[in-house]
């Protein structure tokens, strides 16, 4: 079986269509990334809530999730903890970080207007409803003489931050406690709520930072090693290619709402190693052909790089096929806990096979082009008789085609002698069909 | 490679059985990690009444967790979660591991070493009969002897700069400790200022040892001996390098917990995972035929050998992990393609089929070789450089990546060769 031909599509001369592409899809999630604040980070950088809950029966996992699932708390940590009959259960989730905003809001409105007069200048504020304006009112106040409440022109920043994201903790509660009694309405007291705990974050500072340490090194290593195998052009075509799959992929899980949390970071490191893969599989292919072809110069850098990726395309695309495959199930399927994981790993499969062929190569060409003299490149385009001679090693094999398919049966040989043509003339329209004829002479003097 | 098939052939098996041997039972051999298993659950509270006054229970607190996840890294345990849960406590999961016990004293240990001189003047009968000498107190041995030393501390486990277990000549093991340069300078003037006198080495107020002070020591140096095991000096080295805590922790709670992604969404994630691979295997068998069911012996070898090495290495397996052994089936199923792709170019140029086989190998060997070399690159500074999850994707990854080119390129080669040794061959099944 065999699913592609012989493809002759000028990955070159399409980076500018790629440019726009990339271009549009990049900005499209840095603004994404941008209006959200950043990236959405999960319970691990941020730190949340935990509520422990002791159910009267031993409590299914996957109908908590549901449950939670309502009110979009579906990829909540929940676990069971302590003896089996104590039927004790835990849910870790992350709250909104909106007190800090909007406790800085609140400072500079009664810098600007002097002081709060009445409560219901609150409302003004936007972003306000993330925590609710009768939940501030209970607990704040604009008269000096009510003792029970806070002074909401006195306090001060730090006990402000606290104090809001008390009642942003108090919301998510009691949204979680009103959530589970409806998934488990069967039963009058299903649950009880035994306690509820602030958490910090999984990840510390110290973490945080060894971890960027790291990915800095390893891309300083990959930009040696490939320097050396390649030259200091691809190291840094590779290298872009990568920051470019990171950057979309980062924007797609913004884009999509998922969260940042560790197995996401996971995720964005395989998306990495997946992209360079293929980016050097590729490389190699150019590698090669450069040594076989362009030893007297016969050949342009343009023709050598898409004669590469147009040689590797059949397996970029059974392999990205396959992966894809197998994390497009784990997607649907594996449940949503590890939504953002495969979420991640599935626009990462896709940009990285991309970015090799329409990033990685163009940059290397851009590259090349750029430090050669004017007069270089305008010989290249004016070269269209060394052009055809060079054609010659790729069209023989392909004319040879029907012949070497000795394994395959008749009816797959006629597809693949179909297609062959058909491809050629829709890529390479005008330029092919006048050169035809000549071509075939030639070959024949040849033989 | 015709010559050494053979022995490559007897090579796999023993491998094979050697992976087999390593994984059973697997539910022992492999470690699963928290998320995905589950372990301990100890939550630790600060004592806040033994704060000096002056000094924030919130900042004592954090310097503590920084503090126990030195010591749980240097225990060896692989991804802990350490997180703070309000503002004087600190709750700590670990894996399944194997002296839950230890692991347990090792964290909870305040571990704050002193060093106190001995006061030889005052008697020691007196002063338990309730007649202690002003600025002096009484604390005892590990063996429960009493001592009266002054209450002045002359020396911190700040001053420690490094520890080591060492082995003296009996064959006792002993801590050396070396002192930061500050420490050696106040060292040597107090060893300097009481030669003749005892100095004791109190551990959370037990004395560990009070030697007498025979010279003048000034190159920085002290060794802690007494009757350890060497699990004891392990565990003093641990604590005296990690540093003591800055306030003491009780535990109060220690118990099991289950897996952090829910085993409702483990049960989905392997079921949707085993799905994924037969949809691979059933690909790859139709796309190259014959040639694709020996990749898909190659891919399961890579996964049943990468079980194995890290049952082998004890490593603890996490969703992370698990990412890691994606890309590696990812990569392996890759330099397959890139065989068989260049094997099939091969054949379109009329060669025939064994030197179609040899070319396409050593065609695609380079190119194997260089992206996997690049990844494993990445990998292993990873390994070197990250904790916590991104250590245990670098593990996986880098392990997975050396069993893949093995998988893949010699496996898959020996049993080419196997197929088409000795009888002639008119065409293969790619």
């Amino acid at each position: 079986m065999r699913l592609f031909g012989e493809t002759h599509i000028d990955f070159v001369k399409l980076r500018k269509v790629a440019i726009f592409i990339s271009g549009a899809a990049i900005v499209a999630g840095l603004t994404s990334l941008i209006l959200k604040g950043g990236p959405k980070l999960g319970l691990d950088f941020t730190g949340g809530i935990e509520i422990h809950l002791k159910f009267t029966e031993s409590p299914s996992i996957s109908r908590i999730r549901s449950g939670l699932a309502k009110i979009g708390l579906g990829g909540a940590v929940i676990q069971q903890y302590g003896e089996k009959k104590d039927n004790l259960v835990l849910i870790r989730t992350g709250v909104e970080q909106v007190s800090q905003d909007i406790a800085s809001q609140i400072i500079a409105y009664r810098e600007k207007h002097g002081k709060f007069t009445h409560l219901e200048e609150l409302k003004n504020l936007p972003g306000i409803e993330a925590v609710g304006y009768e939940n501030l009112a209970d607990l704040l106040t604009t008269e000096s003489s009510q003792t029970e409440k806070v002074n909401i022109n006195q306090i001060e920043r730090a006990p402000l931050i606290s104090l809001i994201q008390g009642v942003i903790h108090q919301k998510t509660t009691a949204r979680i406690e009103q959530a589970l009694r409806g998934e488990f309405k069967e039963k009058k007291n299903a649950f009880e709520v035994q306690s509820i705990n602030l958490i910090g974050p999984k990840v510390s500072e110290e973490l945080r930072r060894k971890a960027i340490l790291a990915i800095i090194f390893s891309l300083a290593g990959m930009l040696i090693y490939i320097g050396w195998r390649f030259d200091f052009k691809f190291a840094a075509g590779a290298v872009i290619a990568l920051i470019h799959d990171v950057f979309i992929s980062a924007g797609a899980l913004s884009l999509g709402n998922f969260e940042f949390s560790l197995p996401v970071i996971a995720a964005l490191l395989t998306i990495i190693g997946y992209s360079l893969n293929d980016t050097i599989v590729i490389y190699a292919r150019i590698k090669e052909n450069l040594k076989t072809y362009r030893k007297g110069k016969r050949i342009s850098l343009k023709r050598i790089l898409n004669l590469s990726i147009n040689q590797s395309l059949s397996r970029t695309i059974i392999t990205s096929l396959t992966t894809f495959i197998v994390v497009l199930i784990l997607f649907l399927w594996g449940g949503t806990v590890i939504h953002g994981f495969t979420f991640a790993l599935l626009v990462g499969i896709i940009v990285g096979t991309y970015s090799s062929g329409f990033v990685a190569t163009p940059i290397v060409y851009s590259w090349e082009r750029g430090t050669l003299g004017k007069e270089q490149v305008r010989r290249e385009k004016v070269e269209p008789r060394t052009a055809k001679a060079e054609k010659i090693p790729i069209e023989k094999e392909k004319i040879e085609v029907g012949k070497a398919e000795v394994g395959q049966t008749d009816k797959e040989k006629a597809k693949v002698g179909e297609k062959e043509p058909a491809k050629t003339v829709e890529t390479k329209i005008k330029k092919h069909k006048t050169k035809r004829g000549k071509r075939r002479k030639y070959k024949k003097k040849r033989r | 490679m015709y010559r050494y098939s053979n022995w490559l052939m007897l090579l796999i098996l023993g491998l094979i059985a050697l992976a087999i041997w390593a994984i059973y039972p697997p539910g022992e051999k492999i470690h699963l990690g928290l998320d995905l298993k589950g372990g301990m659950h100890l939550a630790l509270e600060a004592d806040a009444s033994k704060i000096p006054p002056g000094e924030s229970v919130k900042d004592a607190v954090t310097t503590g967790l920084e503090i126990i996840r030195n010591r749980i890294d240097q225990f060896g345990v692989r991804e802990p979660t350490i997180t703070r849960q309000g503002d004087t406590r600190i709750i700590v999961d670990l894996p399944g591991i194997k002296n839950p016990q230890s692991a347990v004293e090792l964290i909870g240990k305040t571990a704050l070493l002193e060093f106190k001189l001995v006061d030889e003047k005052g008697d020691i009968s007196q002063a338990l009969s309730g007649e202690v000498p002003a600025g002096d107190e009484i604390l005892h041995d590990r063996e429960g002897k009493d001592y009266l030393v002054e209450k002045e501390t002359l020396l911190s486990g700040r001053a420690v700069k490094d520890a080591r277990v060492e082995i003296g000549q009996w064959g006792q093991p002993y801590v050396a400790l070396n002192l930061s340069a500050e420490g050696a300078d106040k060292f040597a003037e107090i060893t300097g200022k009481h030669v003749g006198e005892r100095l004791a080495i109190i551990m959370d107020n037990v004395i560990q040892m009070a030697p007498v002070i025979k010279t003048r020591i000034t190159e920085g140096k002290a060794v802690i001996e007494g009757n350890f095991t060497i699990d004891e000096a392990n565990e003093l080295r641990i604590v005296l390098k990690s540093g003591a805590l800055p306030v003491p922790f009780k535990i109060i709670q220690n118990t099991v917990i289950g897996p952090s992604l829910g085993r409702d969404s483990i049960r989905k994630g392997l079921l949707s995972g085993i799905i994924g691979m037969i949809c691979v295997i059933v690909f790859m068998g139709i796309y190259y035929k014959k040639a694709g069911l020996i990749a898909d012996s190659a891919l399961l070898l890579n996964l049943l050998f990468l079980l194995g090495a890290l049952a082998a290495l004890k490593a603890t397996l996490t969703l992370p992990g698990i990412a890691g052994i994606i890309l590696t089936i990812g990569m392996s199923i890759d330099a397959n393609v890139i065989i068989f792709e260049r094997i099939r170019e091969e054949l379109r140029g009329e060669r025939a089929p064994r030197s179609a086989v040899d070319a396409g190998y050593e065609r695609a060997l380079r190119t194997i070789l260089d992206a996997n070399i690049t990844t494993l690159i990445v990998a292993l500074v990873l390994f070197q450089f990250g904790t916590g999850p991104i250590k245990g994707f670098a593990t996986t990854l880098s392990i997975g990546i050396l069993i893949s080119l093995f998988t893949a390129i010699v496996v898959t080669r020996v049993i080419f060769n196997l197929l088409l040794a000795g009888r002639p061959v008119s065409k293969l099944s790619i």
